[in-house]
């Protein structure tokens, strides 16, 4: 899809039809440890996809769940999430994190160190709400931690901890940068589930950084390829990665 | 103890707790600016922040007289708007000590808010929470410790400085009279039993503080 045709859908006056479809065209100046390359995405995502960034490091996953979020601006491009445009340089749109509405897990987690667990997660909500704190915990299995403060959790159930507080804003979209790579392989296939679970729950677009074959074929909807800050192919995993007979490749 | 003693004691904490009081209200968000956004004066800031570290205090109390003289607009100003004269008055050593102290403010807030992750800023941001609910609820909590030395070292900084006070206020009893002047003073008068009481009150004071401050970041270091 070119930018134009993008720039034609959002200026409709009832927004896009197609639910929370994301529109994405843009370019980015990375550095990267073998200098500068550009990052360039031009796709669009569905309503209710789950899809895997896949690539190697310094592909350009991380830059473009930061753009996403807006917390890194691109050098030119638009963004459109449902109508709504996020970002569109030529008519200086930045759209901050907080209007959004996304929901972004970092890698690190990043749950605040002076809160509860249990504060962690009401804290992020828009309209406080105490019984859907308390459904979220029992769904994420955290009733015995929920007075705990998160240096004293491992790494998995900071995870559980961080995507409860990810849904509990009700995001229109999750965006997860490598979720598992900090754990152990019995907690990654354990946590699998939890990632599915929050998906289907939001039922809505979700993103996820990985590196991990096994991960995108148990739980993606599609998978992009990204290569240099190009995106080399998309669509099904079961399509893309058929079509080489040695998907590795792309890592190299 | 004669009363003399401990007025001069008294007014030494007055300024000492104004100074940290003021620097609290103006530090937060000079830190804040330097430790998270990029301006292109930034490194003039620093330096000028910095410069107490290194610059003779008289240097500093010599341009305070200088701008406090009616001769000069700033000075002119206050003459002819609010009758005040700024030069060996309580007000004039407060403000003087409160630019002299900045750097014992700002560096270890400043360390405290680039510490903290920048994954926690952002998260908050993503969870829909302004910078202002941000600092309060997230990055405040989470440097205490950074809290305490600041405004600690603050304080005892200016406890301990003489050659700002004695530029701008002189030796002047109830007014501008602290301890670390009075000392000097009552040496010169030969009274060593007095300058000696004064020096053990300010020895132990400073020593305290600097002993919360060194327990606090034992397990959270910060270069101070």
């Amino acid at each position: 899809m070119n930018i134009e045709n993008l720039r034609d859908k959002t200026n409709f006056d009832s927004p896009l039809g197609v639910g929370g479809s994301l529109c994405i065209t843009i370019t980015k100046a990375m550095l990267t440890s073998e200098g500068t390359t550009n990052l360039e995405v031009c796709t669009e995502i569905n309503d209710n996809e789950l899809l895997c960034l896949f690539g190697h490091s310094g592909a350009g996953k991380t830059t473009l769940l930061r753009i996403l979020a807006g917390l890194t601006k691109p050098d030119k491009g638009l963004i459109v999430f449902n109508g709504m445009v996020w970002f569109d340089s030529e008519k200086k749109i930045n759209i901050p994190p907080q209007q959004r509405n996304v929901g972004y897990m970092f890698q690190d987690y990043a749950l605040f160190p002076n809160m509860t667990v249990e504060h962690n997660i009401r804290f992020a909500q828009k309209t406080k709400d105490k019984n859907e704190v308390d459904q979220l915990i029992k769904l994420f299995d955290l009733e015995a931690l929920k007075n705990q403060h998160p240096a004293k959790l491992s790494g998995g159930q900071k995870q559980r901890v961080a995507l409860a507080r990810a849904l509990a804003a009700k995001p229109n979209v999750l965006l997860l940068d490598e979720p598992l790579s900090a754990l152990d392989f019995d907690m990654r296939l354990a946590l699998q589930h939890e990632i599915r679970k929050a998906h289907e729950l939001l039922n809505t677009i979700t993103l996820m950084v990985t590196h991990d074959l096994q991960e995108v074929f148990h739980l993606a909807t599609s998978v992009v390829i990204l290569k240099n800050g190009n995106v080399i192919n998309q669509g099904k995993p079961v399509d893309v990665f058929s079509q080489d007979k040695t998907p590795y490749l792309y890592l190299k | 103890m004669d009363q003399d003693f401990i007025n001069t004691l008294l007014l030494t904490g007055k300024l000492a707790g104004w100074t940290t009081a003021i620097l609290f209200v103006v530090g937060f968000p000079l830190a804040y600016l330097l430790a998270y956004k990029r301006f292109w004066v930034k490194p003039v800031v620093e330096a000028l922040i910095s410069m107490p570290m290194v610059l003779p205090p008289t240097v500093l109390g010599f341009y305070m007289l200088v701008a406090y003289s009616p001769q000069n607009a700033f000075g002119r100003f206050l003459s002819d708007h609010f009758n005040t004269r700024l030069a060996f008055s309580f007000e004039g050593v407060l403000i003087a000590s409160v630019l002299f102290s900045l750097p014992f403010m700002i560096q270890p807030l400043q360390n405290g808010l680039t510490s903290i992750p920048k994954s926690l800023r952002e998260t908050s941001y993503t969870l829909g929470k302004s910078e202002f609910t941000t600092f309060i609820r997230v990055l405040i909590p989470n440097m205490i410790p950074s809290i305490i030395t600041a405004a600690a070292m603050t304080f005892a900084h200016c406890i301990g400085e003489f050659g700002v006070v004695i530029m701008v206020g002189g030796n002047m009893p109830g007014e501008t009279r602290v301890a670390s002047i009075a000392i000097f003073d009552e040496v010169q008068a030969l009274n060593y039993h007095t300058a000696n009481q004064y020096s053990v009150v300010l020895f132990i004071i400073s020593l305290v503080i600097l002993t919360l401050v060194y327990s606090i970041n034992k397990r959270n270091p910060i270069n101070l």
